[in-house]
């Protein structure tokens, strides 16, 4: 608690800024380190995928299948079609970030502000929360098979179904949060200084439930790669031969133990993703958590 | 290993670390037979961990890193034991059996989902001495008997009932029970009735006193209140910062304090300032008042508040019955009642946080609930609130200088640059550092915090103060600092003040005049001296009794 360790003072009367605080405490996590790395390197892998790829995701070389990882020329060996593994890895990488990423912007962007709605409102609650418990009890698959039959299978698809299926969850977490945070103190403050409602949503509660929101975030993504891999085995998400880890989790699974390798590696991959997105969450919510004073 | 015979409990060079930072240092003091022993100290005095030590349950990382804790032997049954360094199992025998605990919050302290006899009962078969299956109509009886000795009215009906049944008070009865189940030599009461009203606290004290005196058990006594400590015990021991400060008796601590901080907290402690009749912050006759200013600047007039009773269709409760008091401009209204007596419902009408059902409270003339547009904006700006719990009402996630600026953002003030300004300018009206402008709450301690919700309610120069017991979360030390800096912002900025409160030593500290509630209902209204000195209402004498260290005012 000492003095000394403020920010310089910046503001014009002598106020400091507050500027940095977030990324300072970012870099104060080990973990957190660690997992912003693994996710760079993630990112990167999947952004470079054309330049990092030995070969073309979807080219076959009849005569080599089945071969080991660490061969002439085929780095994490090949598939049942002679298919490169590592090229494949690499776009796989790219499409599941895809959908991961797009599903889980899916469920924040909708699931926030109906949560916040629903926890400030009664006359919203109502509606909303019902519409949360019909979305639950619909099997995510039948609207991942109705858009399918909509619009056909794709990505895009896949990933607008696996968000859908997580609005719910993500609509009932803030839904608490604010449930919990408009009792509090601060927000009667604010109402004696007439805040409006949205000032009072946006600046006390919003803020309030952001660590709740990436952990939630963080639940969600592993569970969309997962779900994306689901998706394409039942050929409702991404259509083979493009590559995805789910689809090369599935396809290994025919000739697991004549080439293991080729599960192996989209598993540690899915793995890898799951791991970065966790621990980078995790170092988020501590530096958004402002009553955490185990940093510095 | 005893120095003498007599003692029941001899403390010797105790250290207590928590990973490696000592927090109390080398400690020592002894309790005789039968006798009454309080500590008194602040928060973070060490109190809480010399009884941790003792009971060794300390939380967390805490060790005992040096010195012992003898337990005398019991006249009917144990050993001497030096319980710093004692076995589990050995500790657990003594536990409950030999040394009771009263612990602090009779809310959490009982299971909700288990039925008070059964709870008791449980103290009672953990702590049996006889070997074989429990008798359980023995048992029972044995419950029952504890409870209506702890003073539970219709026991044996009440044994059946759930903590939420019951009130604070009778909730710390029944902890009481607990504690005696054992029938322990030494109990140790911490802080037992600070979550309770204080004619409650006395009824319950004066119950748990004659309970101890009739069994001859010793009493440790852990408080924050000197003026309770004086009342209650045969000797005081002083802490601060994990040390024993002073050791005397409560008319040695009170009257002749040898020590500077002993002598800052007999200063502070309101009760005993109070009962002394000295240290008043407020000019009980405010100077010459200005002729302008003599107008009520609030006025109550016949207010009523009911509450619809949940699941009672038709029926409700009369919260707020028929208030009425007006409040001079520039001075400072005290409205004194238990929990239940509706003083915080008047204030959150006042604030137009709530609809009265009947009749007005009006600032100015005007009334928030009735006002609406720009009328009710310049309204809202002459009045302003400062609540309770300085921990809950200032949002964690912002910045000291964002939290003071939000009530001029709100109303739109000013550009940024100006606001920052003024922000500065509030820092160094309610004396703090400019250099917290960028931390947040939990960095600041407990009257750090309240100094900056001070500086928040006062950003938009209201001219009434609403602050809802805004010192009793605090210190006594800090409450003082507290109190003292809202006397001094009255001065320099001409300020009233609505002090809500359930203390009425702090009204004798602050207050010009005073309104008396119960239930709702005015029970008397009048000066401070008026009121404390020719109380005409039963209640009040009642209350003014229930202070803590009245004994000492002559």
């Amino acid at each position: 608690m000492a003095v000394e360790t403020l920010t310089p003072a910046e503001g014009g009367a002598g106020l400091g800024s507050g500027r940095g605080r977030i990324l300072s405490s970012l870099r104060h996590n080990p973990l957190g380190i660690a997992g912003g790395i693994m996710l760079l390197v993630v990112v990167l892998a999947a952004l470079l995928a054309p330049i990092l790829a030995p070969y073309p995701p979807t080219e076959v070389h009849f005569d080599t299948p089945f071969q080991r990882p660490l061969t002439e020329g085929f780095p994490l060996g090949t598939d049942d079609l002679g298919r490169d593994v590592l090229s494949r890895l690499l776009f796989g990488i790219q499409t599941s970030l895809q959908v991961g990423v797009l599903s889980v912007l899916l469920a924040v962007v909708i699931g926030t502000p109906l949560g916040l709605l629903a926890g400030y409102s009664r006359g919203f609650d109502a509606v909303i929360s019902r519409l949360t418990d019909v979305t639950l009890a619909f099997p995510f698959l039948i609207i991942a098979v109705g858009l399918a039959a909509i619009s056909g299978p794709s990505l895009g698809n896949a990933a607008i179904a696996l968000g859908i299926a997580q609005i719910p969850t993500m609509i009932r977490v803030v839904r608490g949060e604010t449930l919990r945070i408009k009792e509090s103190d601060f927000v009667l403050g604010a109402r004696t200084m007439d805040a409006s409602p949205a000032w009072i949503m946006l600046r006390h509660v919003l803020p309030n439930a952001t660590s709740a929101i990436i952990v939630q975030a963080t639940v969600i993504m592993p569970v969309a790669v997962i779900g994306e891999a689901l998706l394409s085995f039942l050929g409702l998400g991404i259509q083979p031969p493009t590559p995805s880890l789910g689809i090369m989790l599935s396809d290994a699974q025919q000739y697991i133990f004549r080439a293991p390798s080729a599960a192996i590696f989209p598993g540690l991959a899915i793995a890898a993703i799951c791991l970065a997105f966790n621990l980078f969450g995790d170092a988020l919510r501590d530096a958004f958590d402002p009553t955490d004073t185990t940093r510095k | 290993m005893l120095q003498d015979a007599e003692n029941i409990l001899e403390v010797t060079d105790l250290e207590v670390g928590f990973g490696g930072t000592p927090v109390l240092h080398r400690i020592s003091f002894s309790m005789r037979r039968g006798e009454r022993v309080a500590i008194v100290g602040q928060s973070g005095s060490g109190k809480s961990t010399a009884i941790g030590a003792i009971l060794r349950l300390l939380p967390g990382s805490g060790r005992i890193t040096q010195g012992s804790i003898v337990l005398g032997g019991g006249t009917t049954r144990g050993e001497v034991e030096d319980l710093a360094t004692a076995s589990e199992p050995v500790m657990r025998a003594i536990r409950g059996e030999r040394i009771g605990l009263v612990p602090q919050d009779p809310m959490s302290n009982l299971n909700p989902a288990m039925r008070i006899g059964a709870q008791v009962a449980d103290a009672l078969v953990a702590n049996r001495t006889t070997e074989g299956k429990p008798d359980r109509a023995q048992i029972r009886s044995q419950a029952v008997a504890l409870l209506a000795e702890a003073g539970i009215p219709d026991a044996e009906r009440r044994y059946g009932q759930y903590p939420h049944e019951f009130s604070g008070g009778m909730r710390q009865r029944v902890l009481i029970a607990i504690a005696l189940a054992g029938k322990p030599e030494l109990l140790i009461a911490d802080e037992p009735t600070s979550a309770l009203d204080v004619t409650v606290q006395r009824q319950i004290l004066n119950h748990l006193q004659s309970l101890v005196d009739a069994r001859g058990t010793s009493l440790l006594f852990v408080t924050h209140d000197l003026g309770l400590a004086a009342d209650r015990t045969d000797r005081i021991i002083v802490m601060s910062e994990g040390r024993i400060v002073e050791v005397g008796t409560p008319r040695e601590i009170l009257l002749d304090p040898q020590q500077e901080y002993t002598r800052q907290l007999v200063a502070a402690a309101p009760s005993v300032a109070a009962a002394l009749g000295a240290g008043t912050l407020a000019d009980p006759t405010p100077g010459v008042p200005a002729p302008a200013a003599a107008r009520s600047i609030l006025v109550v007039e016949n207010l009523v508040k009911e509450f619809a009773l949940r699941g009672q269709r038709g029926s409700s409760i009369r919260a707020v019955d028929n208030v009425s008091f007006e409040v001079e401009r520039g001075t400072t209204m005290a409205v004194v009642g238990e929990s239940g007596s509706g003083k915080t419902t008047v204030a959150r009408i006042i604030l137009g946080l709530e609809t009265a059902s009947s009749g007005r409270a009006l600032i100015d003339g005007e009334s928030l609930t009735t006002t609406r547009g720009a009328q009710r904006r310049a309204l809202r700006r002459k009045v302003q609130p400062v609540f309770q719990d300085p921990y809950g009402s200032l949002d964690p996630t912002y910045s000291i200088e964002r939290l003071i600026d939000e009530p001029l953002r709100i109303f739109g003030v000013g550009s940024r640059s100006s606001r920052q300004d003024r922000v500065a300018e509030l820092l160094d009206q309610v004396a703090l550092p400019r250099t917290v402008a960028q931390r947040r709450p939990n960095e600041l301690s407990g009257g750090q915090r309240q100094r900056v919700a001070i500086a928040r309610a006062l950003a938009l120069e209201p001219e009434l103060l609403i602050c809802d017991e805004a010192v009793s979360a605090l210190d006594v030390l800090v409450q003082d600092q507290i109190l003292t800096l809202l006397a001094d912002l009255q001065d320099r900025l001409g300020l009233t003040y609505l002090f809500i409160t359930h203390d009425l030593s702090v009204v004798r500290q602050i207050a010009h005049s005073v309104v008396v509630m119960r239930s709702g209902i005015v029970e008397e209204n009048g000066t401070v001296d008026e009121v404390f000195n020719h109380p005409t209402a039963d209640y009040t004498r009642e209350l003014l009794g229930a202070i803590p260290g009245a004994a000492f005012a002559a």
